[in-house]
C-alpha cells in the first residue's frame, strides 16, 4: 500500500486561535520562543504504485473537501 | 395558500426543532427535511439549523455541505429559492460557496452565548425585508467558531453590493468588519451566526426580533403569487 501526506494549513494571513493556545500551554510548561501554527495532516492510502493520476486526484479531493481554500492551503506528497 | 418552509435536520443538528417551531409561531407550515434526501418536498424556502452537524468534523458545516439534501438545496438556491443558513447552517452556505468567505474560531478562543446587539444593514433581501436598514435588534448569539472572514477583495465586493446584511454593535468574536450576517448578489441566501429562531416568545427571549425574519420571507413570497 502506497500512501499520499496531505498537509492543510491556515494560511498566513488567517489567524490561528489554536496554534496560539498551544503556544501559550508551551510557554506556561517553560518553552519559550516556540510560536506553533496548528494544522491537519490526512494519510491516504491508495493500492499499487503512487501513480501522477493519484496524485492529480488526490489535489482535486484537497480542493474540494480536504481544505477550505478560503482558510487554508494544502500540500500533496508521497510518502516512502 | 400557507407558506411552506423547510427545515433540514443533519445528524448533529441542535436548532432544528426550534426553527421548525419558529415557522409555525410564523403562520406557515413547517417541513422537515432530511440531509439523506433530496427531496424539498416542494417548499417555498428552506432554513439551514444551527447546531454541529457531523460533529464538526474536519471543518463546520464542511461534511454537511456534501450531504444529498445540500446538493438539492444548492440547485434551488441558485434558481432564487429562499435560504436562510443559521450558524451552523451560516458555516454550510460558506462551504457550498453560495456564500463567500469562511468562519474561523472566535479571537477570544472563547464559546461566546449572549444576547447580541446587531445592526440591520440591508433590508434588500428575501429574509429582512420586514425590517428597516439601519434598525438595532437584539438576537441571540451561541458559537466557538464565528469568526468571520474573507479576502480584501471579497470584502470589498460585499460592501460595495450592499451583501453585508448584520453587523455586530461591539465585535464579539473578531469577525472582518463587524460582519454578523450576509447575502448573495441575488439576495435570496442570507447567513447570520446569530439566531433568530431563539428571539421568537416573550417566555424565553429578550426580543421577539426573530419574528420578522420569517415574516419577511413569507411577506416576499406572498408578493410572488
Amino acid at each position: 500500500m502506497a500512501q499520499i501526506i496531505v498537509d492543510v494549513m491556515p494560511k498566513p494571513e488567517i489567524l490561528d486561535p489554536q496554534g496560539k493556545a498551544v503556544t501559550g500551554a508551551l510557554a506556561r510548561l517553560g518553552y519559550h520562543d516556540m510560536s506553533v501554527r496548528q494544522g491537519k495532516r490526512f494519510e491516504i492510502e491508495v493500492p499499487g504504485e503512487v501513480t501522477e493520476e493519484h496524485l492529480a486526484e488526490v489535489r482535486l479531493a484537497a480542493e474540494q473537501l480536504l481544505a477550505n481554500t478560503v482558510i487554508e492551503s494544502f500540500d500533496v506528497r508521497v510518502q516512502h | 395558500m400557507t407558506t411552506r418552509i423547510g427545515v433540514v435536520t443533519f445528524p448533529g443538528s441542535l436548532d432544528d426543532h426550534d426553527a421548525l417551531r419558529a415557522v409555525r409561531l410564523s403562520g406557515a407550515e413547517a417541513v422537515p427535511l432530511w440531509h439523506g434526501s433530496d427531496a424539498l418536498s416542494d417548499v417555498d424556502a428552506v432554513v439551514l439549523p444551527g447546531g454541529f452537524s457531523y460533529g464538526d468534523y474536519l471543518r463546520c458545516g464542511a461534511i454537511a455541505r456534501f450531504s444529498p439534501v445540500m446538493t438539492a438545496v444548492v440547485r434551488a438556491a441558485e434558481s432564487g429559492l429562499p435560504v436562510l443558513g443559521i450558524c451552523n447552517g451560516f458555516q454550510m452556505l460558506c462551504e457550498s460557496h453560495l456564500l463567500p468567505g469562511a468562519m474561523i474560531r472566535n479571537a477570544s478562543r472563547h464559546f461566546i452565548c449572549t444576547d447580541q446587539r446587531l445592526r440591520v444593514e440591508s433590508s434588500d433581501t428575501t429574509w429582512t425585508c420586514d425590517f428597516t436598514a439601519g434598525e438595532e435588534i437584539t438576537i441571540v448569539l451561541k458559537n466557538g467558531e464565528g469568526n468571520y472572514v474573507a479576502d480584501p477583495e471579497t470584502l470589498h465586493r460585499l460592501e460595495d453590493n450592499n451583501q453585508v446584511v448584520f453587523r455586530y454593535l461591539g465585535n464579539p468574536n473578531g469577525s472582518a468588519n463587524d460582519i454578523a450576517g450576509i447575502t448573495n448578489e441575488r439576495g435570496n441566501v442570507v447567513g447570520l451566526m446569530p439566531h433568530p429562531e431563539h428571539n421568537m416568545e416573550e417566555l424565553t427571549s429578550p426580543s421577539l426580533d426573530g419574528r420578522r425574519f420569517f415574516s419577511s420571507v413569507i411577506n416576499f413570497l406572498a408578493t410572488l403569487v
